[in-house]
């Protein structure tokens, strides 16, 4: 370590990299940019975290919120007042809105709104003041993207379920939420003294009630969430409070596993700069070991010799880090752009210190431990290669188990920082792993490369191609760099192409000629018949018409439910036990469901004991239902006393109501039921003639339009994924920094033996063909690779995440090979323009000392 | 062991392996080299000559035999231990120069005494002076790649005299130059033998130049076929 503080070291690392400059920035270059995605990202974070926290009283817009499933209960009420403080009430339910002057219908969310929610944060409209004055005119707040989309301006009316009101005002934004909100259900706020004239609260309507309260003095809030606790216990009902402090957590967490994420998708680019720092320290330092040879004749120590390289990584690598962190802060002010519409606040952004310190730290770090391994092997060049030249690689000089020391470095230091971007052991080591994995395949594949064509060596080929073919296995070769460089970035990137086009391939069964694509629900029983006939006069064929009853479940096993969720070593869980379920009945199973376990029984008597219910596979795994376990559903009210009969598969992805708790026949016909219509509608103008039509007669039926859905997934999808390969473009630029950084260094190789055969008489064009051939096999082999690679990596998570079967398209995989092999070409001749520009003469003079 | 003798060599032998073909480059070599003679190693080309010295200036271990430097055998030493012993008492010219690219002519002459820790500025005077004496006062600043393979090897010689070595091997130290400049050189080497009493290790093809020295060792096929003291014949007889 002495050494590398002494003045000659410097001043020999300083001599020694004025004249290389060209080769040096070559090796920075390639961590450049994967430090500013880090740097960018992280900061993001960081200004994101700042905001939440300074805005956490906006992001609920309260100081509690008390939500409950129905109109709360005389006590709660009472509660309500003993509370005290300044307080609101919104009603906030899904429903059909129609504008009369255009016709068009949409299935909005809707908030009944009275007092003077919110109490921070401001809902922001257009003109401003109708947010003030919408209670009392009384008119509609409309979701602004609504409005644009139907082509509706304020002053126009809106109807929701039986009530017209003008729309007074255009909503730009709720506080605590964010835009994608508006992109799901549009949110449409009435003034809570019109809900009745609406006449959409009926029985089955899936109905949120929540009471705000704002506190002017500084109210701990444990003791009344305990008091809301016991008052959940004592009413039999679900309450569900939420303070400033746990929303801010709550999207706090969101937020940064958006951020995790694409912090690692980040971090691939880094990993792959350091690769590229590898790799051309490796052929520099190569290049070195006559002179640190020569230096050690004279008497320097291996540690002095190390220290003159050594000091150039650092600084370079710190140099490389700088120009990164610059460049990261300057992108931050990209990201909010990128990811605005999934955020419920407006970033302010900062300049992170953090992130600075951080990218400034990695980027160095980076560099050092990828050029560990020839550093060390420096060490041990012995004075003797300045009368002999070393024909093998100089990294040949270590040991096994200094190489293995050295890999067991940067596979810690790759986790390391995996888990500081993620917090969590198990992501870390499972990126790790991933990487590692693909790391592993790629340099296989370059191995099994090498030798190939070693062996079956096409020897009546001719001159050029030969050569060209040659280049991959000699010497000093960039074949496994190019490969990894390459072949990593084209996995990362057309993963997540693929696994897109997956997804969305999948969502496509809609447009299938036969599949449902409009759904009618809330549908009364006495509303059942004249919607149906309706439905007939619109010449739309019922698909399905089945009976919905409401109901929740009481005991299980014996033990009532308050018992199980209020033991803590129950392995049940609670969302599964306290929700409401709408189960159906019939005779028969359908086509989308198959019999697992048990036996499926159609009609049963109540009157001849408990009810044999069949479960869906998802919700028998979260209660830990085995045939035979007895349950008891209330029934609005009613006690039935079931057991598990069957457990059956539910193909939850087909158009259709799809049911938790399956009843047979004979059972439930007696009690209160709404019901739901599946039916298929030819074209978009046909679904809005029925959707209209049935808001007209049914107000408070609300409508599913697939397409419609699709669509908005599809935005969804494609913002998200935009964000992601924003990230991923980090990894591609990257890779194509490596790519021109190998070819540049790999020019260094050639560059002397092409001058040599240019003196020997070869053309121009032969050695740019040479050339050609070289980077047309790096380039197709790798691209392909990764192409495989990806094609794997797809279908892996399709099958045991999304269970979908993934079928690539031939298409992508072809062109993205030609296109990745194109631009290998491209750069690599671009790269060795040189060779053909200067005499042989001044070429050789330079690279042969 | 005589104290006036810096060089003993014992039972040197030197093998090298390709595949499965054993060489013997150097077979069982014994002499001794004493304090401020005048040595030259000849013999055919592939005879062993820059093995042998690279050896002898503890470039390389041996196969087998040991190599004693100014009474310091060189086998137990580590690699950084034989460092500090050529930077201080040894002085080498390779046969191919080996300068170091990326350093000036008079960067390349002051390593060995920056290695020591001394100051560039005080080192420089005494390097520009050198490289004077070698003729080349106007190329101080040029890269290696810049000088032609004569004048590298003049700075060579520059570098392997700076720190005054106690011995200096030089392998074919004038092989490149023109019948002038190589009898500058000549005089360069000889004088540092007589002023400072550097013992002088020359390998050369040159026979007049052999002849100069003290001593002539002859090899052939890795053995001493000839080991000569000879009254040394002046320059000036040779010229005459
Ligand atoms: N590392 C090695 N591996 C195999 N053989 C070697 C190695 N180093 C040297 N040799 C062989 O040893 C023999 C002696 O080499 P050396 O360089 O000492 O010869 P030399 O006498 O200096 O010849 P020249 O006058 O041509 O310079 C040669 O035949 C050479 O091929
Ligand atoms: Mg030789």
């Amino acid at each position: 370590m002495n050494s590398f503080f002494s003045t000659w070291s410097w001043k020999m690392a300083w001599r020694d990299a004025r004249s290389n400059k060209k080769r040096l920035f070559v090796y920075i270059s390639a961590i450049i940019i994967g430090v500013a995605a880090q740097v960018a990202i992280t900061s993001f974070r960081d200004s994101l975290n700042t905001t939440i926290n300074n805005q956490s009283k906006e992001l609920l817009g309260a100081d509690l919120e008390i939500e409950t499933e129905q109109t709360p209960p005389d006590t709660l009420k009472a509660y309500f007042k003993e509370l005290g403080g300044d307080q609101s009430t919104i009603t906030e339910f899904p429903s059909m809105v129609l504008f009369p002057k255009t016709g068009n219908t949409r299935l909005a969310n809707v908030r009944a709104l009275t007092g003077n929610f919110p109490y921070y944060g401001t809902l922001e409209t257009m003109p401003t003041e109708a947010a003030l004055e919408f209670k009392s005119t009384p008119s509609a707040l409309v979701d602004q993207t609504l409005m644009t989309q139907f082509g509706i301006s304020v002053g126009d009316s809106v109807r929701v379920g039986r009530f017209t009101l003008p729309i007074g005002g255009a909503l730009t934004k709720v506080p605590g939420e964010s835009a994608a909100t508006a992109m799901i259900g549009p949110r449409v706020f009435i003034p809570q003294s019109v809900l009745d004239s609406t006449t959409l609260i009926q029985r089955g309507s899936r109905v949120e009630y929540k009471q705000y309260f704002k506190f002017d003095d500084q109210r701990d809030m444990e003791p009344i969430e305990a008091r809301l606790d016991s008052l959940e216990d004592h009413l039999a009902i679900d309450i569900d409070t939420e303070t400033i402090a746990e929303r801010q957590e709550e999207i706090g967490e969101a937020v940064s596993n958006l951020g995790k994420f694409l912090n690692l998708v980040g971090f691939v680019a880094l990993l792959l700069g350091g690769i590229g720092v590898a790799s051309s320290i490796h052929v520099y330092i190569n290049k070195k070991i006559s002179t640190a040879s020569v230096l050690r004749c004279f008497g320097a120590s291996s540690d002095q010799t190390m220290s003159i390289f050594l000091i150039q990584a650092v600084v370079l690598g710190f140099l490389g880090a700088l120009a990164g962190t610059l460049l990261g802060v300057g992108i931050q002010y990209f990201l909010p752009s990128l990811v605005s519409d999934f955020l419920p606040v407006d970033v302010e952004l900062t300049i992170s210190w953090l992130a600075i310190g951080l990218g400034l730290f990695t980027g160095t770090g980076v560099a050092l431990v990828f050029a560990l391994l020839p550093l060390l092997a420096l060490r041990k060049a012995s004075p003797l290669y300045a009368i002999r030249t070393l024909d093998e690689s100089i990294t040949s000089l270590l040991d096994n188990k200094v190489k293995a020391s050295i890999y067991t470095i940067i596979v810690f230091t790759v986790f390391g920082y995996a888990f500081l971007l993620t917090e969590s052991w198990q992501t870390a080591g499972l990126f790790t792993l991933g990487i590692a994995g693909a790391f592993g395949l790629l340099l296989v594949v370059a191995k099994l490369l090498m030798q190939t064509v070693r062996r079956f060596f096409p020897s009546h080929w001719s001159y050029v191609w030969r050569q060209g073919l040659a280049n991959l296995y000699r010497p000093q070769n960039q074949t496994s760099t190019l490969m990894l460089a390459l072949g990593l970035g084209m996995l990362l990137v057309s993963t997540l192409y693929f696994s897109q086009d997956m997804l969305m391939g999948e969502l496509q069964f809609a447009n299938r000629d036969d599949a449902p694509n409009l759904i009618f629900f809330d549908i009364q029983s006495d509303q059942n018949e004249p919607l149906n006939q309706l439905m007939e006069e619109q010449e739309l064929p019922i698909l399905q018409n089945v009976p919905l009853v409401t109901m929740r479940l009481d005991s299980l096993r014996g033990r009532s439910v308050q018992a199980i969720t209020s033991d803590t070593s129950s392995h049940v869980r609670s969302w599964a036990l306290e929700r409401e379920y709408r189960s159906t009945y019939r005779d028969s199973l359908i086509n989308s469901e198959t019999l697992l376990e048990g036996e499926w029984t159609g009609r049963a008597d109540p009157s001849q004991g408990a009810i044999p219910v069949s479960a869906a596979q998802e919700i028998a795994n979260d209660l830990n239902l085995e045939i035979g376990d007895s349950l008891t559903f209330d029934v609005q009210g009613v006690p039935v006393q079931a057991y598990v009969g069957s457990i059956r598969e539910v193909d939850f992805r087909r158009v259709q109501p799809n049911f938790f708790m399956l009843f047979p026949a004979g059972v439930l016909e007696q009690a209160p039921q709404i019901y739901v219509t599946v039916t298929r509608a030819p074209n978009q103008e046909a679904s809005a003639r029925a959707q209209q039509a049935v808001v007209q007669e049914f107000p408070n039926v609300s409508a599913i339009d697939v397409s419609r859905i699709l669509k908005t997934i599809n935005q969804f999808i494609d913002k998200i994924s935009f964000a992601i390969q924003f990230m991923a473009l980090f990894s591609i630029l990257t890779g194509l920094i490596v790519l021109g950084s190998s070819v540049t260094t790999s020019r260094f190789q050639r560059i002397k033996e092409s001058t040599l055969l240019r003196t020997m008489g070869a053309s121009k064009k032969q050695i740019i063909k040479i050339l050609s051939v070289e980077y047309l096999f790096l380039g197709l082999l790798s691209s392909f690779t990764g192409l495989l690679l990806s094609v794997s990596a797809t279908w892996l998570l399709g099958y045991f995440y999304f269970d979908i079967t993934f079928v690539p398209n031939g298409w992508v995989i072809i062109i993205g090979t030609i296109v990745v092999t194109g631009l290998t070409i491209l750069i690599g001749m671009a790269n060795s323009r040189s060779i053909y520009q200067r005499t042989p003469l001044e070429v050789l003079r330079t690279e042969t000392t | 062991m005589d104290v006036s003798t810096i060089l003993e060599a014992s039972n040197i032998t030197q093998t090298f392996r390709s595949g499965d073909h054993q060489l013997t480059v150097l077979d069982q070599i014994n002499f001794t080299i004493s304090s401020g003679t005048t040595c030259a190693i000849v013999g055919p080309s592939g005879s062993g000559k820059t093995t042998l010295l690279g050896l002898c200036a503890g470039l390389d271990r041996p196969t087998k035999g040991d190599i004693k430097l100014n009474n310091v055998a060189l086998g137990p030493l580590s690699e950084d231990e034989r460092a500090e012993v050529r930077n201080k008492y040894v002085g080498f010219v390779f046969q191919t120069f080996q300068l170091v690219p990326t350093l000036t002519a008079l960067e390349n002459v002051m390593v060995p005494l920056e290695l020591r820790g001394q100051k560039t500025e005080d080192v420089s005077e005494e390097a520009i002076e050198l490289l004077t004496e070698v003729g080349l006062s106007d190329r101080l600043q040029h890269y290696p790649s810049q000088l032609s393979g004569g004048e590298q090897q003049r700075v060579a010689i520059a570098r392997a005299f700076i720190n005054k070595p106690k011995i200096l091997f030089a392998d074919e130290p004038t092989g490149n130059l023109d019948a002038e400049t190589g009898a500058t050189i000549e005089k360069l080497l000889f004088d540092l033998n007589e002023i400072n009493g550097t013992t002088l290790v020359l390998v050369t093809h040159d026979l007049s130049l052999a002849k100069q020295c003290k001593r002539t060792i002859h090899l052939k096929n890795g053995q001493i076929e000839k080991d000569e003291s000879s009254s040394p014949v002046k320059m000036e007889q040779i010229n005459n």
